[in-house]
């Protein structure tokens, strides 16, 4: 089923969560809402269930208005961020609650139960209280719950917000592969990049209750559109320059940058990630900055190394072992950076 | 943080769990008219008949009949009395139950709530079976010159009893959800006993506490059954303000019973004023705690 | 949970005072109680206990207790859920007076029922045409109890219902549950524990309950006797051992509603997380 947000607004008061949101999301895609708290995500997903009404616009499931069914017509499995199990539900009741408020009859309920408590890998756990219950484990039944009425969506609020690392990471490989096989149009909000690039097809990312940009993992993080989400999408270097005839004047170095060919000089922001700036013993032309290093951490799989330029300001960057190795830098030691891929945006569309 | 909260508040009554328009007026008009008749009437009614005979014949009633201003003036010492031994007996219950382990903690927590499982009128029979003139202790006793039953010391004992757990039943789950950690690290620090329990240990359960000592204090103001039996119900000397109620309404003299029951319920209702303003100071200090952490 | 046994001081001595303080007050006459018991052959305990006007206390004093608890569940139902889940003119005023059962003597509203209720009281006028006499009656005793008792149950329920999130509403919309399918197989499971708890603390609270009662149930034996009342009648004949009996009877029932609550509480815990 594919989902049609249409112009959607929605204000609390005072506060605006959504301005005018407009979204496609097509069928068997699995789709990341990707923002920090407060920018509308949530409100955007409880929007799709029904649990929230918007103040104007639509929401269009397969072609058809569902803006004015309530939530328990939509049939939409939703997934809370706390998982709201009945607490004095067994699981397998739990499971089981939405077709018995249909009716169901009993043996087709026994049966669908225990395939999804299968699925979920949780056979054998049906009769257990929820209290009984580790965190991932409680984060399945509640998927089994949402699974079992056969909703036409699924959503997720914060999925695996509430869970520690380790759990955080096979949930997210299953809930992927999960996908693949159900092949149910699913929409998740998430605060963490990492997980929704590792889970999504599809990474929507809103700030203030605007969509700043939506494509594939690749495509956001490759190219970001707005400077919040080049912020948003892991560590990045600001560097405050001028701009003029083709070229970002940062410190002493010159980078090419041929979208802005007019003479008339401007202020403008360039952002450098920690991972696209080489280091070299010596001067390379006019592209490399003069640094002094003031700090190595050597563990783990990049090594960070954070650097002073001569006129005081920071700078990040990452080594991988190798380039580590062959460099060997240590604090106090004089290089030279040259940016290697250099993004850069003009103060009118940057403002955080 | 903003707006989450805003949102949590709007789904609590918001698009799923409201309930249609005539149902919440219906409901909210039973729970007025069961409060109004239960509750409001009632206390409408102590005053209207207590100046049923106007201002000076309600201070007739109150002042003039020494009887009367006996049971006040018992009142107001027995109650105070009792809240004070509950007082200490609470902190330092409170004190070992939360603070320690020991064996038979559970057992001790469960003793604590026996005096809400004995009826008063059982409690006093108890107290005189042990002091009273008939009683295991009450003739040793009386030798000694001391006299328990029919005597203040009976009414003394029966109302502590009944009103034993208040305010160990306040402090205990409040302490226990505080943690022991800042007292132990006043301690490492090289606090004194009493430098502990004056800094640290009473600042932070003084609301709980002054709460306890409220509830306590208007239950030891009423007690009746075990007072009752105590007592002897000696005019002037052993009767208290609720028995001084019995006694008058028994002598059919209701205007004299409902200006004694007005100035008990003038008490619970400030009790009532009391409480409420507590909670509300407390819900305040704690919102504006809340916007400091979270800021 | 960090209890540091001995880290922190004043073990033995709270411990100490709380222990005197028990056995003084709690204990010894618990135990003067039960020696004086022993005094009677189990016949003459029996002969106490036993006779047709003591049992007919002990059915008065359960019977409307428990009646009176029933109906505290279902007022205090609506009352906090009323408070809780409505905001409407005047609720923290009517929140505020929900306790005021808790602080008034049960004597004045003894006196005040018993007032309100006889033929030309203010209810009475109406409810004696009717038929339906409260004052010097068993439905009068009811309503006292039911005043005593109101407290406990909108009490023990309130906080449940306040902490019920919204969420699990919602996730059985979800999953497609009217209205009413969220109430009976969500919301008042949840409730129930707190109900019976509510339940049984209103109920042992109407069997001891003394002061309140005879004033407006006129003490009749057969008729309107309560058990506390006789145990007092016992005790003024100096009838120190049947009054002592009839008391480890009403003892061992209150007792018993007490162990109930707890037992309740221990099994809700189950599936509180």
């Amino acid at each position: 089923m594919s989902i049609s947000i249409r112009n959607v607004s929605k204000r609390f008061g005072a506060f605006t969560a959504l301005n005018n949101v407009s979204l496609e999301v097509g069928s068997g895609s699995l789709l990341a809402l990707l923002g920090p708290s407060g920018s509308g995500k949530t409100t955007l997903l409880r929007i799709i269930a029904g649990l929230e009404q918007a103040d104007t616009g639509s929401i269009h499931v397969q072609d058809s208005d569902v803006s004015q069914l309530s939530a328990r017509e939509r049939e939409v499995g939703f997934v809370f961020q706390h998982y709201a199990l009945f607490k004095h539900m067994s699981v397998f009741e739990n499971v089981a609650f939405g077709m018995r408020v249909r009716h169901t009859p009993n043996d087709e309920v026994q049966t669908r139960v225990n395939e999804l408590l299968h699925l979920v890998r949780l056979e054998g756990l049906g009769s257990r209280y929820p209290s009984e219950l580790s965190g991932g484990q409680r984060q399945r039944v509640a998927l089994a719950r949402a699974l079992a009425v056969k909703p036409r969506l699924l959503l997720l609020d914060e999925p695996f917000g509430a869970l520690d690392a380790k759990v955080r990471q096979e949930l997210r490989t299953w809930l992927r592969r999960l996908h693949e096989e159900m092949h149910v149009t699913t929409v998740f909000v998430t605060h963490d990049q990492e997980e929704a690039f590792e889970v999504a097809d599809q990474v929507v990312v809103m700030r203030q209750g605007n969509i700043e940009q939506a494509g594939s993992p690749q495509d956001v993080f490759d190219h970001p559109a707005t400077p919040f989400v080049m912020d948003f999408l892991g560590h990045v270097n600001v560097f405050h320059g001028r701009l003029e005839a083709g070229q970002m004047h940062l410190g002493g170095i010159a980078v090419e940058y041929p979208e802005y060919q007019q003479t008339e000089s401007r202020d403008a922001t360039a952002y450098v990630r920690p991972h696209e700036v080489e280091l070299h013993r010596s001067p390379q032309g006019d592209t490399s900055l003069s640094v002094r290093v003031v700090h190595v951490n050597p563990a783990g799989p990049v090594i960070r190394v954070r650097l002073l330029s001569a006129a005081g300001a920071a700078l990040n960057v990452d080594l991988s072992p190798g380039q580590y190795g062959e460099l060997k830098v240590r604090p106090g030691e004089d290089l030279y950076a040259t940016p290697k891929r250099v993004r850069v945006f003009l103060p009118d569309d940057y403002s955080i | 943080m903003h707006p989450s909260g805003v949102r949590t508040k709007k789904s609590a009554g918001g698009l799923v769990a409201d309930e249609p328009l005539w149902l919440r007026v219906l409901l909210i008009g039973a729970a007025y008219a069961v409060i109004g008749l239960l509750i409001l009437v009632p206390v409408a009614y102590v005053f209207v008949q207590a100046f049923a005979e106007g201002w000076q014949g309600y201070v007739k009633n109150l002042w003039h009949d020494p009887d009367t201003r006996h049971s006040i003036f018992l009142t107001l010492t027995v109650a105070p009395l009792a809240v004070l031994l509950n007082t200490v007996f609470g902190l330092a219950a409170a004190w070992t139950i939360t603070r320690f382990k020991f064996p038979g903690r559970t057992l001790l927590v469960t003793l604590l709530d026996v005096p809400f499982a004995i009826s008063p009128v059982v409690v006093g029979l108890m107290f005189v079976l042990l002091f009273g003139m008939q009683g295991y202790l009450g003739p040793s006793l009386r030798q000694m010159g001391i006299k328990v039953i029919f005597a203040w010391p009976g009414l003394l004992l029966a109302t502590t009893f009944v009103t034993l757990p208040f305010v160990a039943r306040e402090l205990i789950p409040l302490m226990e959800s505080l943690g022991s950690e800042e007292e132990v690290a006043a301690v490492s620090l090289g606090a004194s006993p009493w430098q502990l329990f004056w800094r640290i240990t009473l600042p932070n359960i003084k609301w709980g506490l002054v709460y306890g000592i409220i509830q306590c204090h208007a239950r030891a103001i009423g007690e009746f059954g075990a007072v009752y039996v105590v007592s002897g119900r000696i005019a002037g000397e052993t009767d208290t303000m609720p028995l001084r109620v019995e006694k008058l309404f028994q002598e059919y003299n209701n205007p004299g019973s409902f200006a004694v029951a007005s100035l008990l319920t003038l008490m619970a209702l400030v009790t009532l004023a009391g409480k409420y303003m507590l909670e509300r100071y407390i819900a305040q200090q704690m919102a504006a705690t809340r916007e400091n952490t979270e800021s | 949970m960090a209890k540091s046994p001995r880290v922190l001081p004043g073990f033995e001595i709270s411990l100490g005072y709380t222990l005197t303080v028990l056995t003084l007050l709690l204990v010894l006459p618990l135990v003067a109680c039960l020696f004086k018991a022993a005094t009677l052959t189990p016949a003459e305990f029996l002969g106490a206990v036993w006779t047709k006007r003591a049992v007919a206390t002990y059915m008065l004093s359960f019977g409307a207790s428990a009646v009176a608890a029933l109906i505290n569940v279902l007022i205090g139902l609506l009352l906090a859920w009323v408070l809780v889940r409505y905001d409407f003119y005047g609720r923290r005023f009517l929140d505020a007076l929900i306790d005021l059962p808790f602080a008034l003597p049960t004597a004045v509203a003894g006196l005040v029922y018993s007032a309100l209720l006889v033929k030309n009281g203010w209810y009475g006028q109406f409810l004696v045409p009717l038929g339906i006499q409260g004052a010097y009656s068993r439905l009068g005793i009811v309503i006292v109890l039911v005043f005593v008792g109101l407290p406990f149950v909108v009490r023990t329920v309130q906080p449940v219902l306040e902490s019920l999130e919204g969420e699990a509403e919602e996730a059985a919309a979800m999953l497609g549950a009217s209205r009413w399918q969220t109430m009976w197989r969500v919301l008042f499971p949840a409730l129930q524990p707190s109900l019976m708890t509510g339940f049984a603390l209103s109920f042992a609270r109407g069997l001891g309950e003394y002061g309140s009662v005879i004033f407006i149930s006129g003490n009749m034996p057969f008729k309107t006797e309560i058990a506390p009342f006789l145990i007092v009648a016992r005790l003024e004949q100096f009838a120190y051992a049947e009054a002592t009996a009839i008391a480890i009877v009403l003892m061992g029932m209150s007792l018993a509603s007490l162990a109930l609550v707890n037992w309740l509480e221990r099994r809700s815990r189950r599936y509180a997380s």
